[in-house]
């Protein structure tokens, strides 16, 4: 699949926004004074930047809002919903946060729509039959680990998060190793209807097409090994060292930097590496 | 809304001749004219004239080499357009309600004011049916040929997809699939016509005949045969004997 800028800072940055906001809703994260104006303020940032990324993608971008139409069949849909409770509920959390007025009670619902924001994001991606490698409950579980992750270091505990990266590491390796062998029922046989052996003679087109360029995109998977040893180390490896070093208001902030850097390679390849089964009719 | 219907009042759908096509892509050249410059925006193209074209067409041929278990590979032309699935993950995945399957023939359209262009639908669908167009950011499809199937200022020969009345061939065939007694499904049911990629659960409408098998035995006696025409006469006889004699 195609991996597009917007869909993988998209992604990235949202997954990590929502996550802050549910910490810091649930006063987890700072959420009173100064300190909590600077964790709100970044949460709502991440959040934001990512779904103003996400309307780059679109081929209209000024008619963004019909998308809120279909919230009954389209995971795209409730996404956007969800995202905008989230955002709202969110709003008031931290004005009643920041005021020092209660606000656990608003916190909570917040929290649990944010988790449910971040599942409705990988499960655009995880209904998709047609793509294998995302066709799973991986998808979701990983979108969700990495925003745990990167919601902790934001949040600014250290060894939560060096726990969360460990993890997240080890669920990443594991959801690889299964995707390679994930292909799906879908054969060039059973596309074609044609048997027992069916090469492509010759392609519809010379050049390339709208389908080509999204759904047979080949170059990153060339150079899989090396993304994936770059994903891992700047995901994962790099921030857990950053976290070692003992002044914490350094460590965090390079350690969630690098952390995130390393998450748009690794959503890089999410989107490089999945196959869709129309690549069958062309290679 | 874009659940899908229950139950559709006719299934409107081709049926497509793998055997007959000859792969001269007449159907894909009818289907971007007719689309161009009638219903919805026009397909548009990118760099037509330029060393790297690009495009949008609802159409499109591909070629195989099919290799059977015993006796000599052939090439299988393959015509691709949307195929009317009953179960469009096309439409169910679309956020705005633009994709949308009609219920009185099942036709899968979009309704291009209200589509975004995500592209969403392009990546639910397993056959690469949906395009955007480079130029409106809309997504389009196959509509069937709406606007010819219904259009009463056309003589009635003309009213049937673009495709399907260019076809040399006669490689395209168009009707309702759920009369048992229309000539698609006739056809359906006589030449075997199947689901393309049927473990995708999208229950296609359009069926694809397979080729049929080829003689694969010559008669026994060939061989001992005469050739038909051992001492060639004439200029060719002379010809023949001359370059005998240059051994």
């Amino acid at each position: 699949m195609h991996p597009a800028p917007s869909l993988i800072f998209f992604t990235t940055l949202s997954g990590a926004g929502f996550a802050l906001l549910a910490l810091a809703c649930l006063g987890i994260a700072p959420s009173t004074g100064w300190g909590g104006l600077l964790e709100f303020a970044l949460a709502f940032g991440l959040a934001l930047s990512g779904l103003a990324a996400s309307t780059l993608h679109l081929g209209r971008p000024e008619r963004a809002l019909k998308a809120f139409r279909e919230w009954r069949s389209s995971w795209l849909s409730r996404e956007a919903w969800l995202a905008f409770g989230t955002l709202g509920l969110g709003g008031l959390t931290a004005i009643l946060s920041l005021t020092g007025l209660p606000a656990l009670f608003l916190g909570l619902p917040t929290a649990l729509l944010a988790i449910a924001t971040i599942t409705a994001t990988a499960m655009i991606y995880a209904q998709l039959k047609t793509v294998p490698r995302w066709h799973h409950w991986s998808t979701p579980a990983l979108f969700l680990a990495h925003a745990a992750t990167a919601g902790t270091l934001l949040a600014g505990h250290r060894l939560p998060a060096a726990i969360l990266l460990v993890l997240t590491a080890a669920a990443q390796f594991a959801a690889w190793k299964a995707g390679d062998a994930r292909t799906g029922p879908t054969t060039r046989e059973s596309a074609t209807g044609l048997g027992p052996k069916v090469r492509p003679f010759e392609a519809p087109h010379t050049g390339e097409s709208y389908l080509t360029r999204e759904m047979v995109f080949v170059v990153g998977r060339k150079h899989r090994l090396r993304l994936r040893s770059i994903g891992l180390a700047a995901a994962y490896l790099a921030p857990l060292a950053f976290l070692a070093i003992p002044p914490a208001p350094l460590a965090l902030p390079l350690a969630a930097l690098t952390h995130l850097g390393g998450t748009l390679v690794i959503r890089w390849l999410f989107f490089a590496e999945a196959e869709h089964t129309l690549a069958l009719y062309y290679r | 809304m874009t659940d899908l219907p229950t139950h559709t009042e006719k299934t409107l759908g081709l049926v497509i001749d793998l055997d007959t096509c000859v792969g001269c892509h007449a159907c894909v050249v009818a289907c971007k004219a007719w689309n161009t410059e009638n219903y919805g925006a026009p397909l548009s193209d990118t760099d037509a004239h330029g060393a790297t074209p690009s495009g949008a067409w609802l159409n499109r041929v591909h070629s195989y080499e099919v290799t059977p278990e015993a006796g000599p590979p052939r090439i299988v032309h393959f015509p691709k357009s949307c195929l009317h699935c009953q179960d469009a993950p096309c439409v169910t995945v679309c956020p705005t309600g633009a994709s949308y399957k009609r219920t009185e023939d099942g036709i899968v359209l979009v309704n291009e004011a209200e589509c975004i262009g995500c592209g969403l639908c392009a990546w639910a669908c397993p056959y690469g049916a949906r395009e955007q167009d480079p130029s409106q950011k809309v997504m389009k499809k196959c509509t069937l040929c709406v606007d010819r199937i219904d259009n009463h200022n056309l003589p009635e020969i003309d009213r049937e997809p673009a495709c399907v009345r260019t076809c040399p061939a006669k490689a395209r065939h168009f009707g309702d699939l759920s009369d048992p007694e229309s000539h698609v499904s006739r056809l359906v049911a006589e030449r075997g016509g199947m689901d393309l990629a049927p473990e995708q659960g999208t229950r296609p409408v359009n069926k694809y005949l397979p080729p049929r098998q080829k003689d694969e035995e010559i008669d026994i006696l060939a061989p001992l045969l005469a050739p038909v025409d051992q001492e060639p006469g004439g200029f060719l006889g002379w010809l023949d004997r001359t370059l005998d004699r240059l051994g």
